[in-house]
């Protein structure tokens, strides 16, 4: 596809910020029917066990209680387990909501109390007593390590790590080397909305379901076959999510509660959860990596030894490509990596934000900032010196690779060079200065992707395409390709996102959607332009001067020269002599042919490359991030302003990963403690600073239609290793467990 | 059956408009803005304090209004995110969001929006620093400080020039 870009790659204002600025745009938890039911769930207080009775007696007779939904009583939903399995395919038993009495995780709901007020709904729940058997549990992660196992049936989006050469003898055989047990602990999502859906009965028996998700169809999907309804009877909404980061990649239980509630009581239901129960969901495995690495004397890496674990509940086989990052960026003669999971009685984890890169380039660039140091390198210039251009693990050449331009770029900015090389070496007044970096990859996704766009009479553009906005700036860049593969302006266009009823579309996540829908909707566009001309050069009705002329759609006019006149009308008037009312045309984007090829012969991969500087205050250990660049080689960049905030963003929550988020497990009762924003740090403005995200030019024709490569995932690969490496250059020690507190 | 729970007048005065009904004492402030009066542009992102997501401005304070009972404020008047327009037209923070590319999901962004109104009144906002750090109250997930305080700055650039402009 060959595009001119015009206003693609152009730093457009978000086109839904109007909607957000002014607070109407409308969030799961916000449409408002009458005769709406709050709905408050009750969650189990135990890890293992079942529940013997429920005491719900106290609460029924709270004013404005309707109802007391638990296993027992809850309407009929389907039978086989197989209908739990949701779109994100983790192999195991899917969590049934309300099932029966047995409870795997704590945190499980066991009751709902359905009022006509939030306030008694919340009221009644605290009075639900239940009384449990209690069966033996196991919620530490040290503990599970000792059950590790690689199941059966893998996860569909796993990669298996390959070996070459013999990393164990070139281990053996260099003169330099390091190894250790790195640990990432367990990270929950909490985007600031809280997951929440509101359930409308229509008149027509359909239920319309607003749902914070990344994926409205695998929700629909989802409910018709958890609830044995056909899919028809079933429309999921999301237009504006607030934030998800990967906790809305699966159906949560709050969806199928709210559901199941408005098949029982016939009313409209609205089940939003509260910051503490976002923490019984859905969480960033812990992890640990056992790395060893060994290099010659001139700094060429000779060894690579990944063995990595991360945690998964009892029920369902929670995967991550965690230890296959190394292996893929550096070109080592010899490397063999491991992964395995291990069990523990919790909800099961979940992807996060670069799921598995973010755990396993983090904790691997970490190990390999080690390496330089004991080669006695330049941790930039062994980077430069060591990484692959190709996939070194499969052999693989990458359809486009500009990580050497994005560690020069990113060094000149930072201003690397001249960096002293031994640590506490910089320092100002009572705080050590320290500067690190680190390498970033993620994968380039692309995923087929329907597009449906209208042109109506009143001379506005429709785009629809069942993606979802999750803050990603989906809504602003779809506008982008939409006015300039039509030719139309930026403000005669409306984009449809976030509805099941809409064209088919993957869920959102992992950087895909940008060209996925991206090339959907251009295709689409394409089409109805073509569909549009013709028809107008057709149609009796459009007068003959314009017929026989070359007419030409840019900025939302049409152009005829004939003779030398030229002709100028409008899309309405075009319209009115096709004699329609609207013209639509609806596209798919696939690989094709060439990109199936292409994906057989290559590897696709964003690349980044991370510095920053910190400051650590010698007695009290406090660190902070005073600098970060990121250098970012993401193909074609979209939009660079919403692109730069998505780099950004995920360099926030990688601060987060390197210095403040821990979700800290109570094994005797296998719960998250610390659930709330108070004891559980997320980054605030005060932990901030400027961010420079530069984007290095990378033309890649053959990643995606659009040559785009996706950037929400990249900026949490490396920066919190960048932060972590910073840190030792300022103090001399080196951390290998994140968050780093050193003041703690 | 059952018998109907307490209820307290509440009197306030709300984006210029007045309001009073009997409520039961254990509805926040922010639960009525929501849930019973549909001004739903002021979020709730903790119900704790945490967060920020639910800031309003009382009596020209920025509060969060998720710590406030709403029988506990007569005659306040509270402003919401949909009470700033100014004839039609867009706050000036507002606008300075959206240039400033200030929020992504913008799920926080009205809470945001409202406590940088109040911090510019408190007269808190003279450095980079300083804004930063009294901007800490409000959290953001998706990490779009960095064009929240450019938004901020713009703003207080904005209003120099204007008074050195009257000044001249
Ligand atoms: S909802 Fe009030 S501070 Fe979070
Ligand atoms: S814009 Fe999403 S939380 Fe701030």
């Amino acid at each position: 596809m060959n595009v001119v870009s015009a206003n693609i790659g152009q730093p457009v204002p978000r086109i839904d910020g109007f909607a957000k600025v002014t607070g109407q745009a409308t969030y799961a938890a916000e449409p408002h029917p009458p005769g709406l039911l709050y709905g408050v769930i009750v969650n189990s207080l135990i890890a293992r066990g079942r529940i013997e009775a429920i005491h719900d007696e106290a609460a029924r007779a709270v004013p404005g209680v309707i109802e007391v939904m638990t296993h027992h009583n809850r309407p009929h939903t389907a039978l086989f387990e197989k209908s739990y399995v949701d779109g994100l395919g983790v192999p195991g038993s899917p969590y049934r909501p309300l099932h029966d009495g047995e409870i795997h995780f704590n945190g499980q709901p066991v009751a709902v109390v359905f009022a006509e007020t939030f306030e008694a709904a919340r009221e009644a729940a605290m009075l639900i007593q239940v009384d449990y058997e209690r069966w033996p549990h196991n919620a530490d992660f040290d503990a599970a390590l000792y059950q590790k196992y690689m199941p059966s049936k893998t996860r569909s989006n796993y990669v298996p790590p390959k070996t070459r050469g013999n990393a164990s003898e070139a281990y053996a055989l260099s003169p330099i080397k390091i190894e250790g047990r790195f640990h990432l602990a367990p990270e929950h999502h909490n985007p600031m909305e809280m997951h929440a859906t509101t359930v409308i009965p229509e008149e027509d028996c359909t239920l319309t379901v607003w749902d914070k998700t990344q994926g409205p169809q695998a929700v629909q999907t989802y409910l018709a076959s958890a609830l044995s309804l056909s899919g028809n009877e079933v429309r999921v909404r999301n237009p504006y999510v607030g934030g998800a980061f990967g906790s809305g990649l699966r159906a949560q239980h709050n969806v199928f509660l709210a559901a199941l509630g408005a098949k029982m009581l016939k009313r409209p239901i609205r089940v939003t959860l509260t910051r503490p129960q976002m923490f019984t969901h859905v969480f960033r495995p812990e992890a640990v990596m056992d790395i060893a690495l060994a290099a010659d004397r001139d700094g060429t890496l000779q060894s690579i030894i990944v063995e990595g674990v991360t945690d998964t509940s009892r029920f369902e086989h929670n995967m991550e490509n965690l230890v296959i990052w190394g292996p893929i960026g550096y070109k080592c003669p010899n490397a063999t990596a491991d992964y395995k999971i291990a069990p523990r009685d919790t909800y099961t984890s979940s992807d996060m934000r670069a799921p598995g890169a973010a755990t396993g380039v983090n904790l691997f660039e970490m190990a390999i900032d080690e390496l330089a140091w004991a080669c006695g390198m330049d941790p930039l210039a062994f980077r430069l010196h060591n990484y692959s251009e190709i996939d070194a693990m499969h052999n693989m050449p990458l359809t486009s690779n500009a990580l050497r331009e994005a560690l020069l770029q990113g060094a000149e900015r930072f201003g690397w060079n001249g960096r002293p090389p031994a640590p506490r070496s910089l320092r100002d007044g009572r705080e050590f200065i320290g500067h690190g970096m680190a390498i970033g990859i993620w994968d380039a996704m692309f995923s087929p992707t329907a597009a449906r766009a209208r042109l109506t009479s009143d001379g506005r553009l429709h785009i629809a395409t069942p993606a979802s906005d999750i803050g990603t700036g989906t809504y602003t860049i779809l506008a982008q390709t939409a006015s300039e593969a039509f030719g139309i302006p930026i403000d005669r266009i409306d984009i449809e996102l976030g509805d099941s009823t809409l064209p088919e579309c993957p869920t959102e996540g992992g950087s895909w959607t940008a060209a996925s829908a991206g090339a959907a909707v251009w295709l689409a566009c394409q089409s109805l332009r073509e569909k549009f001309l013709k028809a107008l050069a057709k149609s009796e009705n459009t007068p003959e001067r314009i017929r026989q002329s070359e007419v030409t759609l840019t900025e939302g006019e049409l152009r005829g020269v004939r003779d030398g006149r030229r002709e100028v009308f409008s899309l309405q008037e075009a319209l009115s002599f096709i004699g329609e009312a609207s013209i639509e045309a609806e596209e798919t984007a696939k690989p094709g042919l060439r990109g199936k090829i292409s994906e057989m012969r290559k590897a696709r991969f964003t690349h980044s490359a991370v510095f920053c500087e910190v400051r650590v205050d010698e007695e009290l250990g406090i660190v902070r991030v005073t600098r970060l660049v990121n250098a970012v080689a993401a193909g074609r960049i979209m939009n660079p302003k919403t692109a730069a905030s998505q780099v950004r963003g995920a360099m926030v929550m990688a601060t987060g990963m390197a210095l403040h988020e821990e979700s800290l497990m109570d094994e005797r009762y296998g719960r998250f403690m610390n659930h709330n924003f108070s004891e559980y740090h997320i980054p605030s403005h005060a932990d901030i600073p400027e961010m420079d995200v530069l984007f290095v030019d990378e033309k890649d024709e053959e990643v995606s239609p659009l040559g785009i490569k996706g950037v929400g995932e990249i900026g949490m690969c490396g920066t919190a290793a960048a932060i972590a490496n910073a840190i030792f250059h300022a103090t001399g020690k080196r951390y290998r467990t994140l968050p780093i507190m050193p003041g703690a | 059956m059952n018998h109907a729970s307490p209820t307290a007048p509440c009197r306030l005065r709300i984006n210029g408009q007045h309001y009073a009904a009997d409520l039961p004492p254990s509805v926040t402030l922010l639960d009525l803005l929501r849930e019973r009066l549909d001004l739903t542009g002021t979020k709730k992102g903790c119900d704790h304090g945490q967060c920020g997501a639910c800031t309003v401005l009382i009596d020209g304070k920025r509060v969060k209004s998720c710590l406030v009972l709403a029988v506990s404020i007569p005659d306040a008047a509270v402003i919401t995110i949909e009470g700033i327009n100014q004839d039609g037209q867009l706050h000036p923070m507002q606008q300075a969001f959206i240039d400033a590319d200030a929020f992504q999901c913008g799920y926080c962004t009205p809470g945001q929006i409202m406590s940088a109104i109040a911090l510019l009144e408190e007269d808190h906002a003279h450095s980079r620093e300083e804004i930063r750090e009294f901007m800490s109250g409000n959290l953001c997930r998706c990490g779009a400080y960095n064009g929240i305080v450019e938004a901020i700055e713009h703003v207080i650039a904005q209003q120099d020039q204007d008074s050195k402009g009257e000044a001249a």
